[in-house]
């Protein structure tokens, strides 16, 4: 099996001792690069697990590991070198008056010489294509364009696995495509591992793995098929399933055997051909 | 209540050197009890155009009608309170406008500010709180101490408790799990069909649009590009396309297929995953092959 | 309003004074509020506007636009100018007028001290006009720089300035967004005596509030997220470049006070 690169362990947490558990007993992996979805309503915890891995939050009980590395407050800072995160709002995570300022602002953080910062930016904002928006400032910038800066400005710190904390959330169909367009391609170009917490079903079909919460707890961890064939069961849990996975469906109960691993529109489009070339 | 706009124009910051021509040559009509999808690009001029259903902006030329007031160009024009009163506009993260100490404080901050007393507030307070889902308790709570979803729900619960007639959203469910959002637009829709309230949709959302409005509006660059049924927008989809517009879920894959087969399924595109099965299944069960 | 008033706003165009070092910059302005009291003859007083003048050609920027931008602070020359006519009581008596006797002294006197005023305003609304407010960020902390060794906490002034700067925008746009949903239900900002508008300021003011700070701890926490650990160790992105060009402004701004010495009584 690849390298577990986060790993929790019976992990608690509570934001007040008198607040009920945010997460409860929650155990699980990500094994190095790979594109794990972590899905939830609102209120299941799943923000949490993501300020867990970098140290903005600590365990109450249990322990995270990034990189073989035990989450304490003596080697928050190590971890955070590991570990990139970018956030839910665009504007609130801009600290620059300029794009190339602000993919900078962390390389200053980290004490690297000039000449080396000026190729970084470049290079990051290369990977995000928006390397024609150096002095851009981020009010003339939609919300897609800020969080691929935003991701320009964690890769920028060579980070072994990112985070996308519900960072598609707030944004237009089109920023939307723009920033999970970004992300596929530096999955397959650099050996990033990348976590997006998310309740877009469309976005965690396009991951490796989908762990799904509920309660604060782990409800149920598999391949994006699996997951899906939940069907009633994601419903309930206040998600959505995938149109595929709808059609699929709906073709099924119209007495159509169609296998319900079926996820990809393309390969329902072949199948259904198929099939009508075998009638 | 009917808003109808002729010839609408509207001018950023007009006669600066910062002039922005925003909206231009719009003539619609948003009739009496409709559900009316408006949709287009970030910066097609969505959100310019729903200000001005309750005046907040003033066209800079041309002149909309919301009931029996007219606005045009002139300066700054008088009764807008009371058309504000019945157009209710829920804007994009309407939870960022909470400001009272409790819920039922904040829902009644609109009806009295247009002149209702604190006892009839209260009680549109309370019938506001449960058609958006939430019970009595909340009412003496902060809103500062609820979660993003319940906190939007309150937002909107200060519009309806105003009882206006047209009721202008702008993209109300953005954030939102799947769940809240299909609560939210449940609700919205039942107010229009039970409640013969009117339905301005302003959504990013082509499913949404097909599913539950009856008329259509495309925005392109400051104009409207089209207007009509879901079924009449939805026919030609490689236009929506052209645009780089979304086309719904449905219609994407229908087209795809078509693409595959080399030739039409269907006698349209399927605005519903229900007549793409049908589509689909009278594809299967045709013998011949085109 | 807004757009029409130019003092503070940086207009970008290309030129030898837009390129300078913003640090040359800010000690030449600051200079500049001491040569001016040099001037005391026609002669000074002339070779001080004909600097300035020359300082504004080489900015590139429009003359009748700084004029037109600068239009409100004429009014406060004017009224120092007739200040000065109206109360110095100095030299051969002009014009007597009822009440309103007007000296040479008081002429003289109103004249100097409003092209005083109009040079320094004119100086200092240059920088702003030439230099990004970022610029003029860096410029300071970089010669605040000294001020460390006194524990002054330069780096984070300047990175609280900076920030500041980056979020006016946003909350300009934010401010618009809440004044125009609480009109939505029913509250008028303009209309009504003084307590019922102070009073509408109220649903304004606490979201604003609320919504700043809650920015205010997200960016904390990205700015967390991405090693921000204070000013200890940190690198600097932003290049200041000292070249000879600044060098040299330095140089003639030296040597007119030289001059302004040599040539005033």
């Amino acid at each position: 099996m690849a390298n577990k690169f986060v790993q929790f362990n019976n992990v608690s947490f509570r934001y007040d001792e008198e607040a009920p558990y945010a997460l409860k007993n929650v155990s699980f992996s990500v094994f190095e690069g790979e594109w794990l979805a972590i899905v939830g309503h609102n209120g299941s915890g799943k923000s949490t697990l993501a300020k867990l891995m970098n140290g903005l939050l600590f365990p109450e009980e249990g322990d995270v590991y990034i990189n073989h590395l035990k989450l304490s407050e003596e080697l928050v800072w190590d971890i955070r070198d590991q570990v990139g995160m970018v956030f839910q709002n665009p504007d609130n995570q801009f600290v620059g008056t300029t794009v190339q300022d602000d993919v900078a602002f962390g390389l200053e953080n980290h004490g690297i010489p000039r000449d080396e910062m000026v190729e970084r930016v470049h290079e990051a904002l290369r990977h995000v294509n928006m390397v024609d928006f150096l002095d851009q400032e981020p009010h003339h910038l939609s919300g897609g364009q800020k969080q691929r800066v935003a991701i320009a400005s964690v890769l920028a710190l060579r980070p072994k696995i990112i985070i996308l904390d519900e960072a598609t959330s707030m944004l237009d169909p089109r920023g939307r495509n723009e920033v999970l367009e970004v992300v596929r391609e530096l999955k397959n170009k650099e050996n990033l591992t990348i976590i997006s917490i998310t309740h877009d079903l469309d976005e965690a079909a396009k991951a490796d793995r989908i762990i799904v919460m509920n309660k604060g707890q782990v409800y149920r961890e598999g391949l994006p098929e699996d997951i899906f064939m939940m069907d009633d069961e994601l419903t309930k849990l206040g998600l959505d399933i995938p149109f595929t996975t709808k059609l699929v469906k709906s073709l099924r109960e119209n007495g159509y055997d169609i296998p319900k691993d079926i996820l990809q529109e393309e390969k329902l489009v072949d199948y259904i051909w198929k099939l009508k070339q075998n009638i | 209540m009917e808003i109808k706009t002729k010839h609408l124009e509207y001018v950023y910051q007009k006669n600066s050197p910062f002039e922005k021509r925003a909206l231009y040559n719009i003539n619609i009509t948003i009739p009496e009890n409709s559900y009316t999808a408006i949709i287009g690009h970030t910066g097609s001029g969505k959100s310019t155009l729903l200000q001005h259903f309750n005046g907040l902006l003033q066209p800079t030329s041309g002149e909309i009608q919301i009931g029996d007031l007219v606005i045009g160009s002139e300066k700054k024009k008088k009764g807008l309170k009371s058309i504000r009163k019945k157009v209710g506009i829920v804007f994009q993260f309407p939870e960022h406008q909470l400001f009272e100490e409790t819920v039922e404080k904040d829902i009644c901050f609109g009806p009295m500010n247009f002149g209702l007393s604190e006892e009839e507030a209260k009680i549109r307070a309370k019938k506001a709180l449960k058609q958006v889902g939430l019970n009595e308790e909340f009412l003496q709570k902060s809103p500062f101490d609820l979660s993003g979803g319940q906190m939007r729900r309150i937002a909107i619960a200060g519009v309806l408790a105003m009882k206006p007639e047209v009721l202008v959203l702008d993209e109300p469910t953005a954030g939102l799990d799947p769940r809240g959002r299909t609560e939210i637009m449940d609700m919205f829709y039942s107010l229009y069909k039970q409640h013969g309230i009117s339905i301005v949709l302003v959504t990013h959302s082509m499913e949404d649009a097909s599913k539950y409005a009856d008329h259509i509006i495309v925005m392109h660059k400051g104009t409207v590009y089209k207007y009509g049924t879901p079924r009449e927008i939805f026919d030609s989809p490689e236009e929506l396309i052209k645009l780089g517009l979304d086309v719904p879920e449905s219609i994407r894959f229908q087209l795809k297929l078509e693409e595959k087969i080399g030739a039409q399924i269907g006698k349209q595109p399927s605005i519903s995953i229900n007549e793409l099965t049908d589509n689909i299944l009278s594809y299967l069960k045709r013998g011949d092959i085109q | 309003m807004m757009e029409k008033m130019i003092f503070g706003r940086y207009i970008p165009v290309e030129s030898v004074i837009h390129r300078m070092d913003p640090r040359a910059k800010l000690i030449i302005v600051f200079l500049f509020i001491f040569v001016v009291f040099l001037a005391n003859n026609p002669m000074t007083y002339g070779l001080l506007g004909v600097f300035t003048f020359i300082a504004l050609l080489l900015s590139n920027i429009k003359i009748s636009f700084i004029i037109k931008g600068l239009r409100f602070l004429f009014w406060l020359i004017l009224f120092t100018f007739l200040l000065h006519i109206f109360f110095t009581k100095e030299g051969e008596l002009l014009v007597s007028w009822g009440f309103i006797k007007i000296y040479e002294g008081g002429l003289i006197q109103g004249i100097y001290i409003s092209l005083r005023f109009f040079f320094l305003i004119l100086f200092t609304s240059l920088l702003t006009l030439t230099t990004t407010p970022i610029e003029i960020t860096d410029g300071l902390e970089s010669l605040l720089n000294p001020l460390k060794k006194l524990k002054f906490p330069v780096h984070e002034l300047a990175l609280m300035l900076s920030i500041a700067l980056r979020f006016i925008p946003t909350l300009m746009d934010e401010t618009e967004k809440i004044m125009k949903a609480q009109q939505a239900r029913g509250v008028d900002f303009s209309e009504g005596s003084l307590t019922t508008r102070a009073k509408a300021i109220i649903p304004l003011l606490i979201p604003l509030f609320i919504n700043a700070f809650k920015r205010a701890d997200e960016l904390a926490t990205a700015m967390e997220a991405r090693g921000y650990r204070g000013g200890e160790g940190r690198t600097k992105y932003r290049l200041l470049k000292w070249d000879l060009r600044d060098t040299l402004a330095l140089l003639i701004l030296i040597a007119l006070s030289v001059t302004l010495i040599l040539l005033r009584n």
